[in-house]
């Protein structure tokens, strides 16, 4: 299965992770600060700012793009719960 | 002369206010003590091409907000509602006001569709999203929209009346203190209800109030129109600067640039506290070159309200808790829930404890700390009854690991997502 790699700025750790991989499902286990509200891409509670490898990600969905425009997210931002990792080396940290 | 009931109250040419007065009300949204009652403060402004009414009241004052807005105006002339916020103390009578007025226009903040949403379940909601810089006219006036995000929930807004000089600040500047004759010069004494209004609805979000000040700051403000409390047309710059002393820290951090560790500890027979003590002292092998300022209390006889100051100003804070009937003891709880009222977003955060069977304190307590968005990136530490040196080395290096995070030298850890299950 391709592999990804995902770094959480904030508390310095690198996770080997499958493709299709959500930030959400590997944020909380390493500790990092991105916090979460209502889990399923409406409250933008877990803005993240996308530090490098913006172009790793799975395309936000009509929906998530409408709650980061609502919500004046500024560029390469995306909802934590939402964002999948396709492959590559992906830097994040909470907004 | 007090608010009549049926009456609107002119508070400056073709402004009045059409609020309610809750004077028997005890306490608000269950976190608040209300000595005397609160108001819901709403208002109508009059231009040459229509009526514009900002905010609503409580649903069970609905006839009240009513009443007074028929003293000014008829339905068929208001064209635009603002929302400067949407919970439900202020938009209680939006359902019925959009009902007798259909041709109005909702004019509420970006972050506020989804609240909306909420409140209206409606399938095809008409409302005109607005931020900073954005306004709408009344002809011969126009309100201009201040983009302030969490004052105190993401969607609130100011709005400005720039002909008047009148700022409508929604809840900020607001409290709950209900007096009749509605104005500041003329109410009783409400120091300390703004006050206590501002602990608890506003200090969480102290950096953004500072942000929001900045947009105020410009305005040339003659008169404040908050959505609760008295209306502020004695003096107003007075409240803004009040708002930003509240916002400057409680506590002078003499440290400096010097990062902070506070360890809290509870200890029945002395093993947490050996295992704080580790801990301290291993953060402080790190910050032997003077990077880092650790600081060790003892939770057991320490009162709530100095912690919580102390915290806020803190980098990283460490908990300690034996396990006791399977949970961390009551004191860790007490100030855990007491740090809503403090920003927390990005602090560091850790745990550790003695346990005599299960030890699930310090699992809990990480959690909890993740809850309250600090940053957890070190395992805790468990000892079982008394702490071992293997066991207090651990706490050691606990404390370094936390140090090194603080000063940004930590190393950078690569793993597997399968380790992380």
């Amino acid at each position: 299965m391709p592999k990804a790699n995902v770094t959480f700025a904030d508390v310095s750790v690198t996770v080997s992770v499958p493709a299709g991989t959500r930030l959400i499902e590997i944020s909380e286990k390493v500790g990092a600060g991105i916090l979460y509200g209502c889990r399923e891409g409406d409250c933008c509670t877990c803005l993240t700012k996308i530090v490098s490898g913006y172009e790793h990600l799975a395309t936000p969905s009509v929906l998530e793009d409408q709650v980061l425009k609502d919500n004046l997210a500024p560029r390469h931002h995306r909802l934590a719960c939402q964002a999948q990792v396709l492959g590559g080396n992906v830097v994040v940290k909470p907004a | 002369m007090p608010a009549k009931a049926d009456q609107a109250t002119e508070i400056a040419p073709g402004v009045h206010w059409i609020g309610a007065l809750d004077p028997n009300l005890r306490s608000f949204d269950i976190i608040l003590k209300t000595a005397n009652g609160t108001t819901y403060n709403a208002y109508a402004v009059r231009g040459s091409e229509g009526v514009a009414i900002i905010d609503t009241v409580k649903a069970c004052f609905a006839d009240d907000f009513f009443r007074k807005l028929e003293s000014v105006a008829r339905y068929d002339e208001i064209r635009v509602i603002v929302l400067n916020h949407l919970e439900p103390d202020h938009t209680g009578a939006l359902p019925e006001l959009l009902r007798r007025a259909p041709q109005a226009r909702l004019y509420i903040s970006t972050r506020a569709k989804q609240m909306l949403k909420g409140l209206l379940h409606g399938d095809s909601l008409a409302f005109t999203p607005v931020t900073t810089g954005d306004s709408v006219s009344l002809g011969d006036r126009t309100l201009h929209f201040l983009n302030t995000p969490f004052l105190h929930w993401p969607d609130t807004q100011c709005t400005w009346l720039a002909d008047a000089g009148i700022l409508f600040s929604g809840d900020v500047f607001g409290c709950h203190f209900c007096d009749a004759r509605l104005f500041n010069d003329a109410v009783g004494d409400f120091r300390f209800s703004f006050d206590y209004y501002y602990a608890h609805l506003m200090r969480p979000f102290r950096d953004r109030v500072l942000q929001a000040l900045e947009l105020i700051d410009a305005l040339p403000v003659s008169l404040i129109a908050p959505a609760h409390g008295p209306i502020l047309r004695d003096r107003p710059q007075h409240y803004v600067r009040r708002y930003r002393d509240l916002s400057i820290s409680t506590l002078k951090n003499e440290a400096g640039d010097v990062k902070t560790l506070l360890v809290f500890y509870l200890s029945a027979y002395g093993n947490t506290r050996v295992m704080a003590e580790a801990v301290a002292a291993g953060a402080e092998e790190v910050g032997s070159a003077g990077s880092i300022r650790v600081s060790l209390f003892d939770l057991e006889v320490g009162e709530v309200s100095p912690f919580v100051d102390l915290i806020e100003e803190a980098d990283g804070l460490v908990l300690g808790s034996p396990t006791i009937n399977g949970d961390a003891v009551k004191p860790v709880w007490d100030l855990l829930s007491s740090l809503t009222a403090v920003g927390l977003r990005g602090k560091l955060g850790a745990a550790f404890g003695s346990y005599g069977w299960s030890g699930e304190a310090v699992g809990m307590i990480e959690d909890r700390l993740r809850g309250l968005k600090l940053r957890v990136p070190v395992k805790g530490v468990r000892a079982k009854l008394i702490p071992t040196e293997i066991e207090l080395e651990a706490c050691r290096a606990l404390g370094r690991e936390l140090a090194l995070h603080l000063t940004g030298q930590a190393e950078e850890r690569i793993i597997d997502m399968a380790a992380l299950a």
